[in-house]
């Protein structure tokens, strides 16, 4: 009876990770406060990438307040190479600098044009020649540059 | 692509592992033994035997990328174990968030000037224009926790390590954009 009482305070305890390998949870166990056992998902997600040893390696070489980010942030890693297994978060970081581009882009058009205006209506009458001027600017293709032809090449 | 799965010259993976480089080496098309260092990252984070797994998994011509992406995270946690290339993103969308508040200024701006001081003749400013990105449904990375809409959404909260972090993707063996970069967790990657 005692043993089988402490056999299910063991396997109630155990952590995902030491679920996952049928062993015991020891008390100390590294993985315990990020992997808990109700979210096992967490933990095949990033073994499938990393391998539970490297993770452990990881965890081992910071900082205590520092591991739960760095779980976090494998996971996350980890999530984006499940969804794309070629690029996977390397592919956020390629759109967000294609992002940034055009925004910089169009940023600088909106701001030549509002310095053109700043320079064309201080002391001028709307005359044609400012329309004129704007049908002149605005018939131009404002084609966006193309930002990336290939990412790696 | 380098082959380095020649009699003399082992490719770095197998130099790495203290192995004979067989022909058709999986690693020897991405790993040349001039670039020591990609491998010795990748297997420090990843493993070897999960990069075998992961390239079983691609197709053939999608591996060269798929390998350097991972060489490119691996270099990223190596250099900042605790975020990777997640503080990058962090960064990075602040960046975006800011131009975009920018634009919206700058924008509005120029509908004053068209209500308030262009006489009404006068044709429509084109210029304006708000950001929107592609529409890539392979890129739905704001999805991956099956949640919301849209092409991109914010990376989880993290806490931002970088004041002022000079993001600057690696140009190693010259397969990624931008600049080469060096320098620890808070430098160029």
């Amino acid at each position: 009876m005692h043993r089988f009482h402490k056999l299910d305070k063991m396997t109630s305890t155990r952590c995902a990770v030491c679920k996952y390998f049928r062993r015991r949870c020891p008390p100390d166990c590294i993985f315990a406060p990020y992997f808990p056992n109700d979210n096992p998902q967490r933990f095949t997600c990033v073994h499938r990438f990393y391998g539970a040893s490297n993770i452990g390696k990881m965890l081992e070489e910071m900082p205590v307040q520092l591991r739960a980010d760095a779980v976090e942030s494998l996971y996350y890693e980890a999530k984006c190479r499940i969804q794309d297994p070629v690029y996977g978060c390397v592919g956020i970081i390629t759109s967000l600098h294609r992002q940034i581009q055009i925004a910089q882009s169009q940023l600088a058009k909106a701001q030549a044009e509002i310095s053109f205006l700043d320079a064309n209506f201080v002391g001028v009458e709307p005359t044609s020649s400012l329309s004129e001027s704007l049908v002149q600017q605005n018939g131009v293709e404002h084609d966006l540059d193309d930002p990336f032809s290939t990412w790696f090449y | 692509m380098a082959s380095s799965s020649s009699y003399n010259s082992p490719c770095a993976a197998c130099k790495f592992l203290r192995r004979k480089c067989m022909p058709g080496c999986i690693f020897a098309p991405y790993f040349p033994p001039e670039e020591p260092q990609k491998f010795a990252n990748v297997h420090k984070i990843f493993g070897a035997s999960n990069v075998t797994k992961l390239l079983n998994d691609i197709m053939p011509h999608q591996r060269e990328d798929a390998v350097n992406s991972l060489a490119y995270e691996a270099e990223a946690r190596v250099r900042d174990p605790v975020y990777g290339c997640v503080g990058a993103i962090s960064f990075l969308q602040r960046q975006v968030d800011r131009l975009q508040k920018e634009l919206d200024a700058t924008n509005a701006d120029l509908i004053r000037y068209a209500c308030n001081e262009v006489p009404s003749g006068l044709p429509h400013l084109s210029s304006i224009q708000p950001i929107t990105p592609p529409q890539n449904p392979t890129r739905r990375f704001g999805d991956i926790d099956g949640g919301g809409g849209g092409f991109y959404q914010s990376p989880p909260s993290f806490p931002y390590p970088y004041a002022n972090y000079q993001w600057n993707p690696s140009n190693s063996g010259g397969n990624f954009g931008g600049g080469g970069g060096g320098g620890g967790g808070q430098g160029n990657i």
